[in-house]
């Protein structure tokens, strides 16, 4: 989008993530050939990712169920530590922050989660979600000033502001996102980590939810870290779009280049797999065997085992972001090669 | 005789505010085989259909017109023990939400295993076996370890595969799916999607898919119902409604899409949002939002209109056919 700049925002470096999947302690414990060891299994969610994004930006993650977005996403937000790397908002340094420090950060940063269900408190009425979070970060500010700040965001979003005094339970998915985009943009953030916004929005309400977060943007100047499966969606909102695949970034691009010319055979497979509204779509690329689990990650290329480019190198090393033509990075040894 | 044969079904739900009306002159078949993709804004009803369906319309909220009929009987007048058999087993439901289905104490083993006990009578390891085998058709990734797993260990994506591995379990004669691939990625959507086709189609199955994705239901459905604040506006062959919409809704649903915009620019949105059950306005309940909106549709809910195979419940429309009807019978009398 136009208020794009050079300024870095928020920066991962080497950002690793891993969760342990063995139990307490007792549970670790195992009995192999006449001793007792303690063995413990780890599910590898992020390995090794670093992302830039740019102030003004709206910077697209997507990728495969289970391949690391959310961790990403929980990761920025200092709701998850990182196993190794690190996390700069601003030029600060965040990820080791406690929670008092994290205070100044956590109005600038909003999250606006993937579950609707999940996300909003069952016992509070709307109208209390909305003003809790405005009346904590405006300590300054009377009844009467938060209320309005509120009814304004309610109407921003479309929410009917007679639905202030209901309950979560008694609104349907989409209904329920709407009221906590409202949340998130009630606090005057200036980036927001977006995970599935409007996966669980019929297409009227995602284009008004689009439309308000590309005005917001122009705004407040706000800088989006946006995580979607939809693609059309990327297509049309994203400046940039990162591309994940078990826990690693295959390709990071301009939104442009990647929809014409997507250079990482995963993000060619990916694209092909949009849903057209025409019967005669090109037939998407059917890949080969399975996602493999992030418990026993494959050495070399984490996509290798379904890559129809693949070759021994690929088994072997781990391939390393590199720029390309088209002012993105592909991390793949049959770019590199010159072969794909 | 249609598998499921849905007449004026009417839903309320009694809210402190007086009782509310969910669903209205719901009416709609499905035959055996057939894949019907209702589409619709959210709060339409979309979902509370599929519940009514299978009578899990819970307090405050119940049947309070019409009637189910599924391979005759009235679905709404089984006793509970009736209802069981059907539900899960004839009929079964993938959700929205997966922890809807999934019981998070549980390992998804055991709780595919005790699915398939409580349904059939059956060893374990034979139901074992057989969950292995429906979690491989979805795709799941090393199953002989997702079946020792917890769902909390898993992801969004994840579990609802396992969701739609266990709707499979019983060989179903109806799937109702409600956004089942909503938190899916598109190779993955792309491969369920194929993957249920594929199984209704080889096993006769039924679907009823609940979707906002209209390039979903262009591709698995072979009819559409469109929903607007609790009523059926428009419904017919997919391929019409998604070539050639008659209902302003529908169309303003269609231009709404991002591929219908220029990248970047702001998308097609339609104005303002579905009222809430409470206020429905008089008349067509779209009219507020509607760029034809007269004084008729003010005032007089719209009856469904033929136009070409689709139902339409819109004043234009009608008022379009009468004109065409009108200019037709000129033309004859001229003629003769
Ligand atoms: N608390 C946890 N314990 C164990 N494993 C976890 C935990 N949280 C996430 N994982 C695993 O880490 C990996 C990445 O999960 P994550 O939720 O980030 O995926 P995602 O890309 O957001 O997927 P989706 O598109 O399905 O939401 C998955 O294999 C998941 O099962
Ligand atoms: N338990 C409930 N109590 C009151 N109203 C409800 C309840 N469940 C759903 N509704 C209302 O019924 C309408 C239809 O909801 P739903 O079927 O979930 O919509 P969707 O089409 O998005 O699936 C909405 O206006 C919703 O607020
Ligand atoms: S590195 Fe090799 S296996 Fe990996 S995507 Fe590139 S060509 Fe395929
Ligand atoms: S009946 Fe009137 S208001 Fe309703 S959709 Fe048709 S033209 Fe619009
Ligand atoms: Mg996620
Ligand atoms: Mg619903």
């Amino acid at each position: 989008m136009n208020a794009q700049s050079q300024e870095t925002l928020v920066q991962l470096d080497d950002i690793y993530k891993k969760f342990s999947i063995s139990g307490d302690f007792l549970d670790q414990l195992k009995f192999r050939q006449g001793r007792i060891v303690r063995e413990q299994e780890f599910v590898h969610a992020i390995n090794g990712v670093s992302l830039e994004v740019k102030r003004g930006e709206a910077l697209c993650v997507v990728g495969e169920s289970g391949c690391g977005k959310s961790t990403v996403a929980r990761t920025v937000m200092g709701l998850l530590n990182p196993s190794q790397g690190s996390v700069h908002y601003d030029g600060q340094r965040i990820d080791n922050l406690n929670d008092r420090a994290l205070m100044p950060y956590r109005r600038k940063m909003q999250m606006i989660f993937q579950n609707p269900y999940a996300s909003l408190n069952p016992r509070m009425t709307i109208a209390q979600t909305l003003q809790e979070p405005v009346a904590l970060h405006n300590p300054g500010w009377s009844g009467q000033e938060v209320r309005d700040k509120v009814a304004e965001v309610m109407f921003s979003v479309g929410i009917d502001p007679s639905w202030g005094e209901r309950h979560p339970h008694e609104f349907s998915g989409g209904q329920r996102q709407r009221i906590s985009i409202a949340r998130a943009l009630a606090v005057g953030p200036e980036f927001i980590v977006a995970d599935e916004p409007i996966s669980a929005l019929d297409v009227s309400i995602q284009a008004q939810v689009l439309n308000l977060m590309m005005d917001a943007q122009e705004k407040h100047n706000l800088t989006y870290l946006f995580i979607t499966h939809d693609l059309s969606v990327v297509e049309h909102f994203g400046t940039r779009v990162a591309v994940m695949y078990l826990g690693s970034l295959c390709e990071l691009a301009p939104t442009k280049a990647l929809f014409s010319t997507p250079r990482h055979p995963y993000s060619q497979a990916l694209l092909s797999a949009i849903p057209r509204l025409d019967d005669n779509r090109p037939q998407h690329i059917k890949l080969q065997g399975e996602v493999p689990t992030p418990v026993n990650l494959p050495p070399g290329c984490v996509f290798h085992g379904r890559c129809p480019h693949v070759n021994d190198r690929c088994k072997r090393e781990i391939p390393q972001l590199i720029a390309t033509d088209e002012g993105g990075q592909v991390a793949c040894h049959g770019v590199e090669e010159g072969r794909i | 005789m249609a598998l499921l044969e849905v007449n004026n079904l009417e839903v309320s739900f009694g809210l402190r505010s007086g009782g509310v009306k969910a669903l209205r002159d719901i009416n709609f078949k499905l035959d055996r085989g057939e894949r019907i993709g209702v589409v619709g804004e959210s709060g339409a009803g979309k979902s509370v259909l599929g519940f009514s369906i299978l009578n899990l319309i819970s307090n405050p909220g119940s049947i309070t017109g019409g009637e189910i009929l599924f391979e005759g009987k009235n679905l709404s007048k089984l006793s509970a023990g009736e209802l069981r058999s059907v539900r899960g087993n004839r009929i079964s439901m993938i959700f929205q939400d997966p922890m809807m289905t999934l019981n998070p104490v549980l390992t998804v083993g055991e709780q595919m295993i005790e699915c398939l006990m409580a349904h059939r009578k059956i060893r374990k390891e034979d139901a074992r076996n057989i969950a292995l085998q429906k979690l491989k058709q979805v795709y799941i990734p090393s199953p002989e370890t997702r079946l020792d797993q917890y769902p909390h260990e898993l992801s969004g994506g994840m579990r609802q595969r396992i969701v739609i591995a266990i709707g499979l379990l019983m060989d179903p004669d109806i799937i109702i799916a409600d956004e089942p691939t909503t938190a899916l990625d598109v190779t993955i959507q792309a491969e369920i999607m194929e993957l249920m086709l594929e199984l209704c189609e080889r096993n006769n199955v039924a679907l009823i898919l609940i979707t906002h994705d209209l390039g979903v239901v262009s591709q698995v459905t072979q009819r559409t119902i469109v929903m607007y604040a609790g009523r059926i506006i428009e419904q017919g062959p997919t391929k019409e409604i998604i070539n050639d919409a008659q209902h302003p809704y529908t169309q303003g649903l269609m231009n709404a899409l991002p591929q219908m915009a220029v990248p970047g620019a702001r998308l097609n949105q339609i104005r303002g949002a579905m009222p809430p059950l409470q206020r429905i306005p008089t008349g067509c309940a779209f009219n507020p939002r509607c760029d034809y909106v007269t004084e008729t549709c003010k005032h007089n809910l719209p009856g469904f209109t033929e136009s070409g195979s689709c139902l339409v419940a819109c004043h234009m429309v009608a008022e379009m056919k009468r004109e065409a009807a009108q200019a037709a019978s000129l033309a004859q009398e001229v003629q003769s």
